[in-house]
């Protein structure tokens, strides 16, 4: 398949942008250094194009009772214009996507979907429509979309809109905001632990809001930031990444997402029986954080021992921009997840001490 | 792309700069530059014997870790702790901040090796 631009391409380009291959788009790694970048969302304001992810709309009388059926979490208590998080999983309880599901109307639903997972998601979901009274669309082409994200976001977004962006609280949507002349939805919802807002338009309508939020906080030290940043942040806020933390082998449970995961919602939902079944059970395995003890960066896919013994893998690991510290995800045997564990990280064929931690690494 | 004169270079973007019987190791501003903001920098042990081509130091960015090669053969006889406690040095010059320093085992092994001048070439066609 043909690498895809997102609208933003030609700006990325001229920001000196390192533009990638993720996902089957063009996206920039980053511009003036991971850490710089990671560190104004932190403190001040960063500016994603976030564009690549997937727009699902789910519409007509049963979109609800649909949506809710999909979805791991309960559908059933979101109001109009708020949001939630969610898995939507397979028989097996394997996770097909995380994803945030907007709610318009107890009829209209528009699902936000990784990039990586768009075409599956879309296929899944049509699949799965059977004598559901919706319609089922993919407008992800249409969709252009930018996070602005850090402790500043707001004060710059506020300056080119007269909409009260404190009227937009946590998880929740305007679909209605005018961005210095550009029609958008904004949100109060982002992929870093910071405050912030992620901002829907046109493909065209997005080039100028990116330039107007970019020239707008030149005063907060707002910088552009890319996939690298966004990769540390989401880590250190103890945010899932597909593929990672959950995938269509590690489920919602033994990620530790528990609280997304509603067992005991009256409505069925796809993998509710085995989900049920394996908490019931007991995991075999579970994600915990940890932090290196000797010296040694971990990284993702490098096995994790103890006295010797293989118990599971690393799923994400970093030299913590923030902390400092190397720490990572553990995807290992409960009986090995108690606090204060020690294991044994095997970097480059050697084994190098760890201690089992609080995967809470952010503490805010 | 700044390239340093009288070194030798590898294709991998390691460079040698030949004292008599030693050399000293380190890597390109290219390596550095696509590297990133470096954060951990893993080093041999005195005495290790490394042959050519096989890894004798890591070193890791945020977001990546690359194995760095030995361009000769050599016996390690002294490594730069610095790059320990600062990693960050191999980022704010390449050329000055060695890695290790060697004696060489094989000095015919140097011949095969790039001058700044091909160097250049090469980046060049890298690019």
């Amino acid at each position: 398949m043909e690498t895809k631009k997102t609208p933003l391409y030609n700006e990325h380009v001229s920001l000196g942008g390192k533009v990638v291959d993720y996902a089957g788009w063009f996206l920039p790694v980053q511009y003036e250094g991971l850490v710089a970048e990671h560190e104004a969302v932190r403190n001040a304001v960063g500016l994603f194009d976030v564009s690549h992810m997937g727009e699902i709309t789910i519409k007509g009388k049963d979109a609800l009772a649909f949506v809710d059926y999909l979805m791991t979490n309960d559908i059933s208590k979101v109001v109009d214009n708020q949001i939630v998080y969610t898995f939507m999983c397979a028989p097996d309880g394997g996770v097909v996507d995380d994803l945030l599901v907007y709610r318009f109307h107890h009829d209209d639903f528009y699902l936000v979907v990784n990039a990586s997972n768009t075409e599956k998601d879309y296929k899944w979901i049509l699949e799965q429509k059977g004598s559901f009274d919706v319609e089922i669309e993919n407008i992800s082409d249409t969709v252009g979309e930018v996070a602005i994200q850090g402790p500043l976001a707001q004060k710059v977004l506020q300056k080119l809109t007269k909409t009260d962006l404190n009227e937009i609280t946590f998880f929740t949507l305007n679909r209605s905001v005018d961005i210095n002349g550009v029609e958008c939805m904004v949100s109060r919802t982002g992929y870093t632990g910071e405050d912030g807002f992620e901002i829907y338009t046109t493909n065209d309508g997005i080039v100028k809001v990116w330039k107007d939020l970019l020239e707008a906080g030149k005063e907060e030290g707002i910088k552009p930031a890319g996939l690298g940043c966004r990769d540390t942040l989401r880590f250190e806020a103890s945010l899932p990444l597909y593929g990672h933390e959950i995938s269509q082998e590690i489920t919602p449970l033994e990620g530790g997402f528990k609280y997304f995961v509603k067992l005991d919602k009256e409505s069925d939902f796809i993998g509710k029986e085995e989900l049920n079944k394996q908490w019931k059970d007991g995991l075999k395995r579970k994600l915990a954080g940890f932090e290196m003890i000797g010296r040694g960066i971990p990284r993702e896919g490098y096995e994790i021992q103890k006295d010797g013994m293989k118990i599971g893998h690393v799923t994400t690991g970093y030299m913590s921009p923030t902390l400092k510290k190397n720490i990572g995800n553990a995807l290992i045997a409960p009986e090995f997840t108690e606090l204060g564990t020690e294991v044994d990280i095997m970097i480059r064929n050697k084994p190098v001490k760890a201690v089992i931690i609080s995967k809470k690494f952010l503490k805010k | 792309m700044k390239v340093a004169k009288d070194l030798l270079y590898t294709n991998d973007h390691e460079w040698v700069k030949v004292e008599g019987e030693v050399a000293l190791i380190g890597i390109a501003d290219y390596a550095q530059h696509h590297l990133g903001d470096i954060v951990y920098v893993e080093l041999p042990e005195i005495d290790d014997e490394i042959a050519k081509e096989d890894s004798f130091s890591a070193v890791e960015s945020v977001k990546a870790a690359a194995d760095i090669y030995m361009p000769v053969s050599g016996k390690v006889i002294e490594v730069n702790e610095e790059l320990i406690d600062d990693p960050a040095l191999l980022n704010a010059d390449p050329y000055e901040n060695w890695m290790i320093k060697i004696e060489i085992t094989s000095k015919e092994e140097l011949e095969e090796l790039m001058t700044s001048e091909e160097y250049e070439k090469f980046l060049a066609e890298e690019e």
